[in-house]
């Protein structure tokens, strides 16, 4: 009964559907003035172009948008119309109404142009991203890297210090789940998108590369105020967070196209790992399908170019226009292989910098410009961690993100022209109930979760030099758990031989649901039957609030709840864009 | 499409397979098959380049292919437990061996250790039916569970 009814009522909207031109940008759209957008009505099917009309507050599009837009009968070669319009600026601020009829349907979307109320106000900008960063992580690694003794810490993070706080709403056009994509989509262009797009609207187009394009705040602060831009990660540099700074894909999995992107934006500052995609197909360990050297590419370009540790240090200090670094063939591995248990691929790439030096290095680049920047940093393999259920590698890189928070601090020290925002960009479901204690005596391990008064505190030593506790596997650790997961084994301890892999396809299926990986059904290890469909071999991202910290002029616009959009237009404002 | 290409294998192998010395094959360990690592690339070993065209035996897991049965897969250092044929966010390990079969096959499990003995072969090459580019492959390979 109830399935028959949901079919009917998806019926009733693919007919709707079937009759309402979609216009890009959508109803609601805030818009920075003297931003790009393309302009794109699609119509579900072949139209007469003499009865159509597409009209702005009232008249003709080409009049009120200076051009007119491109009619294609045909698009896709489908009996579908359209019209596109590259490249559409809006000076006025105010609300716009465009309606698109073909002579029979129309549709109707509102947009809202707005423009910076005062002038430039920050110098420069530093949005600092935890990806997948959830409120569990951060205390967790509050707990690990500060200690807590009868109920209070002895040391705080530094991002506890930021005097600006927000709820941040991550949904997108799409779904109220979101991606990486389509979240640092609106943090960078201030306009809502869909899970794996990137500075683009979803449209139907079949192309992933002709979608309509929005401008991103790095484009925006390249053309109209001559800054400089940095974009530092820990993952791919073709990942959705570095590459929503300048990236218009559809399809984040693009790493080829958006690495040839990434040439054509002319960042200054480029540091992460993926050269996977800057190697010649032919040399081991590409994942290009043609010949070019891209790394060679950048150097034509005066890019100096680092692949360590050593040797990002030494191109820092030389302080060149143009900086290129890449430090692994993927990701670059997380804080607590590289420090403490060699796993994952540090014995293969020993000399990967930490972030806080990635940061550092960036720092004394774009200092140099006289037009101020824009950073973008991203601790990215928190969220890579949050997916398999490994939260102490989770933690670690928390950890990590709040020493380059430092760093930031440090750098800024009395200057009060940068404005620096703290964020994730979506969140993971998962709770710390306890501690799990191994003076339980029990051979079932779930039985060793303490709560309640029975918890009392974790045991883990006291943070070193770096700033993290040496070990991980101490005798009363966190209980730290997910809420949503793929069927696993829970085995309330840490992954010490390298990232936790919860789940696996059934064997000898090449589809189908995965089942949980016989690896870990270690001694007292719980089988936990997930909650989640049997096609996810991993945690998901959740719809939850993600919590944003913030400091520095235009920051004091943060606070309460505000949509991910806004994180954009916040930043956008701060630099004084969009007025006249 | 695809019959057609296990039957020109087939009847190429068989005089192939003959002309191949009657010792049992060299053994290459994943391990041994790249020297270093490097942002910049990866580079054989010099015990894996002395293999080339020689019978040669890996052992190492079939990542979840892309078809029912298949007479191309990937052989992995490491059981993958997804798919990077079907996903477009996971990505393929560099140090991967694609493998050609004399016979097609039906997918193993993820985590059984197989040991595939074929002619090895290194340097780009783009398979004509996928596009899939591999740098190490064994040609006219059969496969055993280890």
């Amino acid at each position: 009964m109830r399935s028959a009814l949901f079919g009917l009522a998806l019926l009733g909207c693919t007919a709707l559907g079937a009759q309402a031109q979609v216009i890009y940008p959508i109803d609601r759209a805030a818009i920075l003035a003297g931003s790009k957008f393309d302009f794109k009505v699609e119509f579900a099917g072949v139209v007469d172009p003499s009865r159509m009309k597409v009209t702005v507050n009232g008249r003709d599009h080409a009049e009120a948008l200076g051009r007119g837009a491109t009619f294609t009968a045909r698009e896709d070669n489908k009996d579908q119309s359209a019209v596109m319009l590259r490249d559409v600026r809006l000076e006025q601020t105010g609300a716009y109404e465009v309606v698109a009829t073909d002579g029979t349907n129309t549709a109707a979307v509102k947009w809202d142009v707005y423009a910076a109320a005062e002038p430039r106000r920050a110098k420069n900008v530093i949005l600092m991203i935890g990806d997948g960063m959830s409120v569990a992580n951060v205390t967790a690694a509050r707990i690990l890297a500060g200690q807590i003794e009868q109920g209070k810490y002895k040391r705080l993070l530094t991002m506890d210090g930021l005097p600006r706080m927000a709820m941040v709403g991550t949904s997108g056009s799409d779904s109220i789940a979101t991606d990486s994509a389509n979240s640092q989509s609106a943090y960078n262009t201030g306009h809502k998108s869909a899970v794996n797009a990137l500075g683009v609207y979803a449209s139907r187009a079949a192309d992933t590369l002709a979608h309509p394009k929005v401008e991103t705040l790095g484009e925006l602060a390249k053309r109209k105020l001559g800054m400089a831009v940095g974009v530092v990660t820990n993952t791919e540099i073709q990942d959705a967070t570095p590459a929503g700074v300048f990236a218009h894909t559809r399809r984040r999995a693009d790493y080829v196209p958006i690495t040839d992107q990434m040439l054509a934006f002319d960042a200054d500052v480029v540091l992460g790992g993926g050269s996977a995609s800057f190697l010649p197909q032919s040399v081991p360990g590409s994942r290009r399908r043609d010949e070019k050297d891209m790394i060679a590419a950048f150097r034509d370009k005066g890019y100096v170019f680092a692949d360590s540790r050593d040797a990002l240090a030494a191109a820092a200090e030389q302080r060149p226009g143009k900086l290129l670094g890449l430090f692994n063939l993927g990701n670059m591995d997380g804080a607590l292989d590289r420090f403490y248990l060699k796993k994952g691929s540090v014995s293969r790439f020993p000399n990967q910098p930490d972030l806080t030096e990635q940061v550092h290095a960036a720092l004394r680049v774009l200092e140099q410009k006289p037009e101020g920047f824009f950073l973008m940093v991203e601790s990215g393999m928190i969220d890579k961690f949050n997916h398999p259920l490994d939260w102490e590698r989770a933690v670690y890189d928390t950890i990590m993100l709040d020493r380059s928070v430092k760093v930031v601090l440090d750098w800024m020290g009395t200057r009060e022209d940068t404005l620096l925002i703290v964020v994730p960009d979506h969140t993971h479901g998962m709770g710390i109930v306890g501690t799990v204690r191994d003076d339980v005596q029990s051979e079932q391990m779930r039985d060793k979760v303490s709560v309640y008064a029975e918890a009392g505190f974790p045991n883990y030593p006291a943070p070193d030099e770096r700033g993290y506790p040496p070990s991980v596997d101490v005798s009363r650790r966190l209980a730290f758990f997910y809420s949503g997961f793929p069927d696993y084994y829970e085995s309330f301890k840490p992954n010490l031989e390298g990232v936790r892999v919860p789940a696996v396809r059934q064997a000898g299926a090449t589809a189908g649901p995965f089942v949980a990986n016989e690896r870990g059904n270690v001694p007292g290890a719980q089988l936990r039957i997930g909650n989640l469909p049997r096609e996810a071999e991993q945690g998901v991202h959740t719809v939850d609030d993600a919590v944003l910290r913030a400091t520095g002029p235009g920051s004091e616009r943060l606070f309460g709840f505000v949509d991910n959009t806004y994180v954009f237009r916040a930043m956008a404002e701060a630099l004084g864009l969009g007025r006249q | 499409m695809g019959g057609s290409r296990i039957f020109r294998r087939a009847t190429l192998a068989l005089p192939l397979l003959a002309a191949m010395p009657a010792r049992a094959a060299d053994r290459l360990r994943f391990e041994a098959l790249y020297a270093a690592w490097g942002v910049q690339g990866l580079t054989f070993t010099a015990e894996a380049k002395a293999l080339v065209g020689r019978p040669t035996t890996m052992l190492g897991f079939m990542a979840p292919p892309l078809r029912a049965t298949a007479d191309f897969f990937v052989l992995t250092r490491e059981p993958l437990s997804m798919c990077p044929f079907c996903s477009s966010d996971s990505e393929w390990p560099p140090d991967i061996v694609v493998t050609y079969l004399q016979h097609s096959l039906p997918p193993t499990a993820p985590s059984e250790v197989l040991e595939v003995t074929g002619v090895l072969e290194l340097g780009s090459f783009t398979d004509a039916e996928t596009g899939f580019v591999s740098q190490a492959r064994l040609r006219r390979a059969s496969v055993r569970r280890a």
